[in-house]
């Protein structure tokens, strides 16, 4: 699965972190790091955190790989 | 037909291009098809990947965490586009309404937007920046071949600018434990961006983390050896440092190039635009088909005075991308302003580095909350007595609260909002390098007498 992480948004509050350690890691106090393609049986962890995070600053693919490039697909 | 009518069938049958599949084209994309665009949408990028996101190559990626194929952005929806990848556009003419591609294709549009973002900067003589180990990184084969550099356990990596990139890159050598040299013009790191109080805190996060931090110096030559691989470079001072890797963070370079020609305000300083991102011409006078997002934007923002602002941050691509796609298929009533204060972030050194507003648009700056030497503060920016721009470290939650203090055009300086008093509380000069160092020369000349004759011409531009 496909995340991507608003970090001009995220503030720290590790919820993420906690539910799904995995996928998203504090890099210090307050500095989230995270996969941007987490394995998919982190799936429902993933979702979880998505859904808990304070400001709202996680976005998982809405597509699952539907209307991917035909040139892209290749590479 | 009036023009309501125009703009319905524009809707429903009409042409849009974009030039530039990276956040921000990808971010339009989505936007239009939201808004309700029905008609066709091409997506023209020079990269053979589709869009894929730029920050974590010079994070997790070179940790070795986070492959460099794993960064593809995820979808916000389904866009239903024709996807012209891996060859980039040579022309635009507004005469004839096509984007020309480098391979001779013409693709025809009724609206365009443009962006086509940044690449890196390369080192200046090209058979040096041609070395085995001499790298930049802005896509992500750049990072996937310094994240293997880096694996091999180089005996030392030069990092050459101590811009965030820069900073971040040699953050990374030193949580892999590889010994790292910083090397700067300016007298600190992040200097130019954020002035010379935080370029000191910078520098000394630096230096306890082990950097071979050297400031005020210039790398006046990359050194090979007989089979062609990067072993030493030298100093406008006369020394010298062996290295097996050397990283060339010198910033980025607008892709406009190939718009040269094309009658719009284009140039190394970007594309000129009003705040809904629709493009100014080479004359400043306004397109209404012709818009650009991102990196490559240059806007007016009103806080500042109405300057030309062009932004390399992801928040900027993703709202400008959104402003400017609502534009696209509205009417001039209902078009929106981009008016968003810049806001930007950093990882290093274990430290969330963030910023609101503008901090080079100031001449005083204060520690407004926290702690400097325990690397956990607010710095507040001011320029003639009011707050513009706000620098935090390890403190991103009161950001929210200097943005509303900038967008009020609060006093400066601003009283703490919290008990977390600072030891010193005196606002200092910001102290940025002089324009000098980024100041382009002449870029357009101004010719004719009559109001209906008078025109711009470009200047001969040159990269330094």
């Amino acid at each position: 699965m496909r995340v991507v992480v608003d970090l001009s948004r995220c503030q720290g509050y590790a919820q993420c972190a906690f539910l799904a350690p995995d996928a998203f890691r504090m890099h210090g106090e307050e500095a989230l790091m995270y996969d941007p393609k987490p394995d998919d049986a982190q799936r429902d962890q993933v979702l979880r955190a998505a859904a808990a995070c304070p400001v709202q600053a996680i976005l998982v693919d809405q597509l699952e790989g539907r209307d991917v490039p035909v040139e892209a697909s290749a590479s | 037909m009036t023009s309501a009518d125009n703009l319905r069938a524009f809707k429903r049958a009409g042409r849009i291009v974009v030039v530039g599949a990276s956040l921000a084209g990808l971010r339009a994309a989505e936007a239009l098809r939201d808004e309700g665009f029905t008609g066709s949408l091409t997506m023209i990028g020079d990269e053979s990947a589709e869009p894929y996101d730029r920050p974590p190559l010079s994070k997790q990626v070179l940790t070795g965490w986070v492959s460099a194929g794993n960064t593809t952005l995820p979808r916000r929806r389904d866009i239903d586009a024709e996807w012209l990848l891996g060859v980039p556009a040579s022309g635009l003419d507004l005469a004839a309404n096509h984007v020309r591609l480098a391979d001779g294709r013409e693709v025809p549009f009724d609206r365009v937007l443009i962006s086509t973002g940044v690449r890196a900067r390369p080192w200046f003589v090209e058979s040096e920046a041609a070395l085995d180990g001499v790298f930049v990184v802005r896509t992500r084969e750049h990072a996937e071949s310094l994240q293997r550099a880096l694996a091999a356990g180089p005996s030392r990596v030069l990092v050459i600018g101590a811009g965030f990139t820069g900073s971040e890159i040699a953050s990374v050598c030193r949580e892999r434990d590889i010994p790292v040299t910083v090397a700067e013009l300016a007298p600190a790191p992040l200097v130019g961006a954020l002035g010379a109080m935080i370029g000191e805190v910078a520098a000394n996060m630096q230096r306890a983390h082990g950097v071979d931090l050297r400031c005020g110096v210039k790398v006046t030559r990359l050194e090979g050896d007989a089979q062609g691989h990067f072993r030493r470079a030298h100093f406008d001072d006369g020394s010298t440092i062996d290295a097996d890797v050397a990283v060339v963070a010198l910033g980025g370079i607008r892709n406009t190039e190939w718009l040269r020609g094309s009658g719009l305000a284009a140039g190394p300083w970007g594309i000129a635009c009003d705040t809904g991102c629709r493009a100014l011409t080479l004359d400043g006078l306004i397109t209404d088909d012709i818009f650009a997002a991102g990196d490559v934007a240059r806007c007016p923002n009103p806080v500042y005075e109405y300057r030309l602002i062009s932004l390399e941050h992801w928040a900027n691509a993703v709202e400008q991308a959104g402003v400017a796609a609502h534009n696209m298929v509205s009417g001039q009533a209902e078009r929106w302003p981009h008016l968003s204060l810049p806001v930007f972030w950093s990882i290093q050194f274990g430290v969330n580095i963030k910023s609101v507003g503008v901090p080079t648009f100031a001449d005083e700056v204060v520690v407004a909350q926290g702690s400097v030497s325990d690397r956990r503060f607010v710095a507040a920016y001011g320029y003639r007595g009011r707050v513009t721009a706000a620098v935090s470290f390890d403190n991103a939650k009161w950001l929210d609260h200097y943005r509303q203090l900038i967008e009020t055009a609060a006093p400066f300086p601003p009283p703490s909002p919290t008990p977390d008093q600072p030891v010193d509380t005196k606002p200092v000069p910001v102290d940025f390098p002089g324009p000098d160092l980024l100041a382009q020369g002449a870029t357009v000349v101004v010719t004719g007498n009559d109001p209906g004759e008078r025109r711009v011409t470009a200047v001969q531009q040159h990269h330094r």
